[in-house]
């Protein structure tokens, strides 16, 4: 599944398959990511997003195929690949113990890259002017989550890997985020995310692992060696 | 080739139906060894000359200290292997073997206090080696409980693994740190018991008997891990066709 | 340093003052135990005196024991964790950086208490510096083996008795040598020797227990 430009893929997966507790999640995966693409994880839970979500951002190493970062394998350009990497995970990693300015100054130091645009700006963005030294703790889900999107804005990085992005936020910062990402992509990066939410954006390319889920050839093969 | 024969090696099944011929010569070399061994322990070798018949406990302690200390570096081998390759047998071996060696480990404080009383008066002395087989059961302990924590049978075998290394580093650091401390603090009233010099006559029975623990252990880590295999593959055609056959 | 891992000690210094009353947990522990011993053992000077070296070392070893399970918990929880992960920082000074705030906020502190509990527990004179300083060397070496168990029990709820059980035995050395520079200072002999054993655990440490403490968080987020 691919689209076709001149250009070559940023991310590839070539064969990806992904096995957990003796049960196959995904398998022969293959999925050539340009600059520009949008992809949309789709699939119910337990059916491995979570897994394949893993994979890509590099913390779990658990899987047979290749996964290739501009050409070369990720095992030897990781470092090259998390240069270039932006994760929000499910949780927003945000601390509540500190005002949303100095979480901001912590992923900033965290990621590689300076910051784009000033801290104060970011937050303006996401709606939380007047908020940027108040205490995370006094701040509701809402805005925490806020806060951590506030750092799409900062980021210089290439490539986007969002997890359920759209939780907690209201219609309007919905619709921001989906001009946020459109923008991205359509200024050369490249976005996976996964969500259960239908998407307004246009172009959007489907990555449904129902479509790759194992058949029979794949456990004779999984019996190992022994003949 | 070698490659092959190392990843053929590395697959369950294969160990389990090849361990399916070994095991009869096994125990059978492993009797022999212990049988000879015991008989001639308790039946034939002399007396000792301070202590009498009591000390025939040693062909039983001895041993099971060797197989105890060597058990860990099998365990944490294993769980190297494990960890570096990739290779689920390995990870299996690594869980057996903990067991094993705890158990091995409790058997030498056990023979120890037997020992210990008629020849000291005490069933326990904090002396550097029944401290340090303390502490090596304390190792054992630790790796068997990281396994049982975690639910996911992958992150389990890593973490043990971790576990198992950072020990192995530690376990000679241990050993000479308990040994100094012993030598600060020698009680005045026991006596460390003097193994300076072992007759001939007593050292052949004693060799057959670590002979026959390596034996002893080399066939119960074999049952162990062919449990692990059974367990961990039950999903596996070849697992049902076992027990369908074995019905 | 590179700016991550500077961020990284500017936020973790920042949450450690502002949890304050966390802080003080582990130094009251601390005294309280160390009351307890004349009321379970005896008021006695002399038999006091005598265990006082070893109880403040034990009771030091507990006390950081209780306080290694926050090392890398909260940021677990939150999924901070996993954005160090994935931070392009190498983990290895990632862990010493945290450590480090770990002794600061934990080590030091009871190292530079010791003196009062000396004095609860009758030490002799001779053995309040070689307390401290046996302290604070200790304590260093006892927060980065500890990491390495805190870092293999993170993602279990129940994790801190466990992380104790792992690691009590890698502890005996320290407490072995850290406890008998005390008592050898006492004795009238000089201490420079146990001092540096103490140091060559120290420095073992910085190197090695980093990265057995890195692999074993990568193993503990992936789980």
């Amino acid at each position: 599944m691919s689209i076709s430009t001149a250009n070559a893929p940023l991310l590839e997966l070539r064969g990806l398959s992904c096995e957990r507790d003796q049960r196959c999640l995904f398998a022969d995966l293959n999925l050539s990511a340009e600059a520009g693409n949008i992809v949309q994880i789709i699939g119910p839970n337990g059916s491995g997003k979570t897994s394949l979500i893993r994979l890509l951002t590099t913390l779990s190493a658990e899987y047979e195929g290749e996964i290739l970062w501009q050409g070369e394998s990720l095992v030897h350009s990781r470092l090259d690949y998390l240069n270039h990497l932006l994760y929000l995970g499910h949780s927003p990693a945000v601390k509540k113990a500190l005002s949303p300015r100095e979480n901001l100054a912590w992923f900033s130091g965290m990621s590689a890259g300076h910051p784009q645009i000033p801290l104060s700006e970011a937050l303006e963005y996401v709606g939380l002017a007047g908020f940027e030294d108040v205490p995370c703790y006094s701040l509701s889900a809402g805005q925490l989550r806020r806060v951590a999107l506030a750092r799409l804005y900062l980021t210089p990085a290439r490539v986007w890997i969002l997890d359920e992005p759209f939780t907690a936020i209201d219609i309007q910062g919905v619709a921001r985020l989906e001009t946020l990402i459109a923008e991205h992509a359509a200024g050369g990066g490249l976005v996976f995310l996964s969500t259960h939410q239908p998407l307004q954006i246009d172009a959007v390319i489907p990555l449904d692992l129902m479509d790759f889920q194992a058949g029979e050839e794949y456990y004779a093969r999984a019996e190992g060696w022994s003949s | 080739m070698a490659w092959q024969w190392f990843y053929r090696m590395g697959s369950p099944r294969w160990f389990y139906e090849k361990t399916d011929r070994w095991i009869p010569w096994l125990a059978l070399v492993t009797a022999l060894l212990l049988g000879t061994g015991f008989v001639w322990a308790l039946g034939f070798a002399p007396a000792d000359a301070k202590q009498g018949n009591s000390y025939r406990i040693m062909y039983l302690h001895v041993p099971a200290a060797f197989l105890a200390l060597a058990g860990y570096y099998v365990m944490a081998i294993a769980g190297a292997i494990g960890l570096i390759w990739k290779m689920k047998l390995s990870d299996m071996v690594m869980k057996a073997a903990a067991p094993i060696g705890a158990a091995l480990t409790f058997l030498v404080l056990v023979t120890g206090a037997i020992w210990g009383k008629p020849t000291w008066g005490t069933w326990w002395v904090w002396d550097a080696r029944n401290t340090s087989m303390l502490l090596l059961l304390f190792l054992y302990l630790g790796v068997m409980a990281l396994q049982n924590a975690y639910q996911h049978q992958g992150t389990a075998d890593r973490a043990s693994a971790i576990l198992a290394l950072v020990g192995t580093v530690n376990i000679p650091i241990i050993y000479k740190s308990v040994d100094w401390w012993y030598t600060l603090h020698q009680p005045a009233t026991l006596k460390l018991t003097s193994e300076s010099t072992i007759h001939v006559s007593m050292l052949y029975p004693l060799f057959i008997m670590i002979a026959g623990f390596y034996c002893f252990y080399a066939l119960v880590l074999i049952f162990y891990t062919r449990l692990e295999i059974v367990q961990r593959e039950r999903r596996t055609q070849w697992v049902s066709a076992l027990v369908e056959g074995a019905k | 340093m590179s700016s991550g891992l500077k961020a990284l000690l500017q936020r973790d210094l920042t949450l450690a003052f502002r949890n304050r009353g966390e802080l003080t947990n582990p130094l009251v522990f601390f005294l309280m135990v160390i009351a307890m011993v004349p009321l379970g053992v005896s008021p006695e000077s002399k038999v006091l005196a005598n265990l006082a070296a070893g109880m403040i070392w034990v009771v030091a070893l507990l006390a950081t024991l209780l306080s290694l399970d926050s090392l890398f918990r909260n940021d677990f929880d939150d999924g901070s964790l996993e954005q160090i992960l994935i931070s392009p920082h190498p983990l290895y000074f990632i862990v010493l950086v945290k450590v480090f705030v770990h002794w600061l906020v934990t080590g030091l502190p009871l190292a530079l208490i010791s003196p009062l509990l000396g004095v609860m527990l009758f030490l002799p004179d001779a053995g309040f510096v070689p307390l401290c300083l046996s302290l604070l060397m200790g304590t260093a070496v006892l927060s980065l083996i500890g990491a390495i168990g805190a870092a293999l029990t993170v993602a279990l709820r129940k994790g801190g008795l466990l992380l104790s059980l792992i690691i009590m035995p890698l502890y005996v050395p320290v407490l072995i040598f850290g406890a008998s520079v005390v008592r050898t200072a006492i004795d009238g002999f000089p201490v420079a020797g146990e001092l540096a054993v103490l140091g060559a655990f120290l420095a073992m440490a910085i190197v090695l227990a980093p990265i057995a403490a890195a692999g074993a968080l990568r193993i503990s987020v992936n789980g």
